[in-house]
């Protein structure tokens, strides 16, 4: 079991800062790292990775400095986004070198292979294969010495949804087997499948932390949208609207709805349906429609 | 320091189709003059000194010196795999000390080698003119292979740099500026050529003590900094 903490994080480039006075800390499971692209996410996954120094604050795995400490390396594992591999060599031989330098062999070379499921084309030169087995071969490389911390970036990439799904399994796995998985992505739908722990990082700031539901909440004074369906949706639509709690509502003919944009999440949720019920009025459908990630990250990417 | 799966990785590298090719172009150049040259004109021991110096130290040694110790590692650098070597519980600098050793071997096999072989060929070591300068190109190897290994960890441009250190700098300015010729790593193999050679075919315009403490001085130094520099080589940038 590790943590890995990042304790007042932040990195510039020349006059661009990249990452802005992050404070983090990511424990057991499957952790996502969201954000837009150029949010800094490659940043602060290098830093964790220690191949980048903090401009300033520390990044610790169980109270041992990343940076500069190859040592460090014997707990952690580390999928590039970079597709370059020596491509000359095998899928075995890549994988195996990759054991040999963490002082290990044969063995463990196999089973990391076995673990990803690449033993069927080990022996092909890695410049055949596809990027779906690269990201295999690449991830068996980062397990050969079953590190507690294993650090990915934008794993997903250009890979096809079987491969997508294989994948987000065996970094299921990992982290129900009590590793800690940090992943990076820009793809919400990846992050909202796979992690159990979710940290958004927009224009190289923490925005937000927690599990998805979480977050959301955090936003709860953001206006949220909601789809209602009910026996009389115009006299709803003029009933709601008279509190304070709606800020708009546009009655959709052609689907037979109400869209409503609530400011004040808790006091909307009792309104509703205390209104329906005094005007008779039943409700058939009350659904959010932007509860799913991609509508909390355009509300973080907007504030 | 020596780290047997680095060196692994790095002569597959090297020694991969497309350079070896390169690498191996040069000596049978090398050896297809010295034959031509043999042929027409004979042994001939100045003749023999010339083409040795003109072209194997002059030329030859630092073109492949710049294609060994650049391609040790620069391409590496370049495209990101080299995130697999730091990754991992090695030290840098033994990484770096690796890489040398590799870079060295390889720029001696396919430049000092070549050069004995031509010697014989030309004058069959008469005057120990070949003797004389595959020593030199043995000594300019070391010192080519880590000036051009740092090279490689400081420029993604090492190839361009290297060669126009090694044509333009030792070849052009070398002839043309007193004070280049005393920075010049042919320079300093030649005064280790002339201690060898011992007649006045094999001449430095440096003396022997300059010369070494210089060659150990650039070795020393290059390969120190390229471990630093590897130390904090850093893979990151939005991209």
């Amino acid at each position: 079991m590790s943590t890995l903490s990042i304790d007042h994080v932040s990195r510039w480039f020349g006059n661009v800062v990249a990452v802005n006075d992050i404070t983090m800390t990511i424990g057991p499971g499957v952790t996502g790292l969201l954000g837009p692209n150029g949010a800094g996410k490659s940043t602060l996954i290098n830093m964790m990775g220690g191949f980048l120094a903090p401009s300033t604050g520390t990044v610790t795995l169980d109270g041992q400095p990343v940076w500069g400490n190859e040592q460090i390396y014997r707990h952690i594992g580390i999928v590039p986004e970079r597709e370059a591999m020596y491509d000359f060599l095998t899928g075995r031989e890549f994988v195996l070198a990759n054991a040999e330098l963490h002082g290990l062999g044969e063995k463990e070379a196999q089973r990391a292979l076995a673990t990803v499921e690449m033993e069927y084309a080990q022996d092909r030169k890695v410049a055949t294969y596809s990027k779906g087995m690269r990201q295999r071969v690449k991830m068996a490389s980062a397990l050969v010495h079953e590190p507690s911390l294993l650090l990915l970036d934008e794993p997903f990439n250009g890979m096809d949804p079987r491969q997508r799904m294989q994948l987000m399994d065996l970094l299921r796995r990992m982290g129900d087997e009590g590793r800690t998985v940090l992943f990076s992505s820009h793809i919400l739908e990846e992050v909202e499948q796979l992690a159990s722990h979710i940290e958004v990082i927009v224009a190289g700031r923490h925005a937000a932390s927690g599990d998805f539901r979480r977050i959301r909440r955090l936003m709860t004074d953001r206006p949220h949208r909601y789809l209602v369906r009910s026996s009389d949706d115009r006299a709803l639509a003029a009933a709601l609207i008279a509190d304070p709690s709606t800020a708009g509502i546009e009655v959709d003919v052609t689907e037979g709805a109400l869209h409503i944009q609530a400011v004040d999440f808790g006091r909307f949720t009792a309104l509703l349906p205390r209104v329906a019920r005094d005007h008779g009025i039943r409700l058939l459908t009350v659904s959010p429609s932007d509860e799913s990630l991609e509508s909390v990250f355009s509300y973080l990417v907007a504030a | 320091m020596y780290d047997p799966t680095v060196a692994r990785l790095t002569y597959r590298g090297l020694l991969g189709r497309r350079r070896a090719v390169i690498l191996g172009a040069l000596p049978v150049l090398l050896i297809v003059i010295s034959l031509a040259v043999r042929g027409f004109s004979g042994a001939d021991d100045q003749v023999a000194a010339d083409v040795l110096g003109g072209f194997a130290l002059a030329t030859m040694v630092p073109v492949i010196g710049v294609i060994a110790g650049t391609g040790a590692i620069g391409p590496e650098i370049d495209d990101g795999s080299v995130v697999y070597l730091l990754s991992k519980p090695v030290k840098r600098p033994a990484i770096i000390f690796t890489k040398l050793i590799v870079a060295i071997a390889v720029t001696m096999v396919f430049s000092a080698v070549p050069t004995l072989v031509a010697g014989l060929i030309l004058n069959g070591n008469g005057q120990q003119v070949a003797v004389a300068y595959t020593v030199a190109a043995l000594v300019a190897s070391i010192a080519y292979a880590a000036v051009f290994l740092f090279l490689g960890t400081v420029t993604r441009h090492a190839v361009v740099f290297g060669l126009v250190y090694a044509l333009v700098w030792e070849a052009l300015f070398g002839s043309l500026v007193e004070g280049a010729r005393t920075l010049s790593v042919q320079q300093w193999a030649l005064a280790v050529a002339q201690k060898v050679a011992g007649g006045d075919l094999v001449t430095s315009d440096v003396g022997l003590p300059t010369a070494v403490i210089l060659l150990a001085a650039v070795t020393a130094g290059a390969t120190w900094y390229a471990g630093q520099k590897l130390r904090r080589l850093t893979l990151a940038g939005e991209e």
